[in-house]
């Protein structure tokens, strides 16, 4: 949508494949309003006088619209026995380098694929093109989160084979992605060590929604005043059966908890 | 700002049960613990309703507060954040309400032949 406005509402979202030297162009802003702005306010006043007007009783859930849609996802990923993992973060807490490590770590034990979000660029694709797995990625131009209607986009162009482990990797923002329900099987948010132990008191909403947790960088603990014990028992406050793994992409520590969290889901991995 | 998209989403349901109708008011129900901030939904209804058969409409949003259930103790107790904690230690409480994003009712003036938008 047109952040300035508010005009059109998905017009700013592209989605796109990667291919091998093929490196689309990154900055098409497709921004063009579609529609000229009436300012005729002389029609449009809702200066209505009160006794004239009906009331209409609605009770409509606000979120109705991408939750029928994301359940559409979900009949649609069950009946292709794919299991979809949404994972949320603030930007640069490591989502693509846990995801990098998993996908060449996992190999070829079960099919695999990624929808990428983003505001802008294919950089995070590219990466994960490299390692060989099937991705889109979605560029929310404006958007602060991936909506259930975008993920059916890039499902559809993503084809995911039958069977698979998707991997969806949401905006960074630890915020507004935790509103919109996309269809998948479980939500994982990751957090790093460098970004403070008291996020989930500052940002409930995300980890209340949450599956799983993943406290990464743990490499890098000796350097920062984390306490690992304590950003736990923040998060179950808000989410007292939240499983929680420490690990680091880079190092490879920790990462068999992840597995096997992985293999909890997706029975057929060997971790 | 995920007001922003929530705030399209309320203008197009209002405007497809409206069938064209003028809205001159749209009460939302906005729970504390909903994670929507009512203030983000008013600047972003101005903007989102202009040029819809919404614009210029009051909007009027309800904000009920949260509760919770103590799944331990058994006692209801007031919330006034998503932090899970009963008075009587246990963390283990069930959000009973709070958590309501819902468009409860509009005003709409009748259609009238020379008012079609």
């Amino acid at each position: 949508m047109c952040a300035t406005c508010g005009c059109g509402n998905d017009e700013g979202t592209r989605v796109s494949t990667v291919h091998a030297h093929d490196h689309a162009h990154p900055h098409e802003h497709p921004h063009e309003h579609p529609h000229a702005h009436p300012h005729e306010h002389e029609h449009m006043h809702a200066g209505v006088p009160v006794g004239d007007t009906q009331t209409r009783t609605l009770e409509l859930d606000i979120l109705a619209k991408n939750d029928t849609l994301a359940a559409t996802n979900r009949e649609w990923l069950t009946a292709r026995e794919i299991i979809a993992l949404n994972l949320m973060s603030s930007p640069g807490s490591g989502k693509t380098t846990l995801l990098v490590r998993t996908l060449t770590d996992l190999g070829t034990q079960v099919p695999v694929a990624v929808i990428e979000g983003d505001q802008e660029t294919l950089l995070d694709a590219d990466r994960i093109h490299a390692t060989g797995a099937p991705v889109v990625q979605v560029n929310t131009g404006a958007g602060c989160h991936l909506d259930a209607d975008m993920m059916r986009k890039a499902l559809e162009s993503l084809d995911p084979a039958d069977g698979s482990l998707l991997f969806v990797e949401n905006v960074g923002n630890l915020v507004c992605p935790a509103m919109f329900d996309l269809g998948e099987t479980a939500k994982v948010v990751v957090i790093s060590v460098t970004e403070g132990d008291d996020k989930p008191l500052k940002y409930p909403q995300m980890f209340a929604g949450a599956n799983l947790l993943v406290i990464n960088k743990s490499d890098l603990l000796p350097y920062v005043d984390f306490d690992v014990s304590a950003c736990t028992e923040h998060a179950r406050r808000v989410n007292p059966g939240l499983d929680v793994v420490v690990v680091s992409a880079t190092t490879g520590d920790g990462l068999t908890g992840w597995y096997e969290w992985l293999q909890h889901i997706q029975p057929q991995l060997a971790v | 700002m995920h007001e922003l998209s929530i705030t399209q989403s309320v203008v197009d349901a209002v405007s497809e049960h409206a069938a064209g109708a003028r809205v001159a008011s749209v009460r939302l129900r906005v729970g504390k613990l909903s994670g929507v901030v009512p203030d983000a939904m008013r600047f972003c209804f101005e903007l989102v309703t202009e040029g819809t058969s919404l614009q210029g409409a009051e909007l009027v949003i309800d904000e009920p507060p949260g509760t919770g259930h103590c799944r331990t103790c058994g006692s209801e107790l007031a919330l006034a954040d998503l932090i899970l904690l009963c008075p009587c230690g246990s963390a283990d409480v069930a959000v009973v309400s709070g958590r309501e994003l819902s468009v409860q009712s509009i005003e709409v003036a009748p259609v009238t032949s020379t008012e079609v938008v």
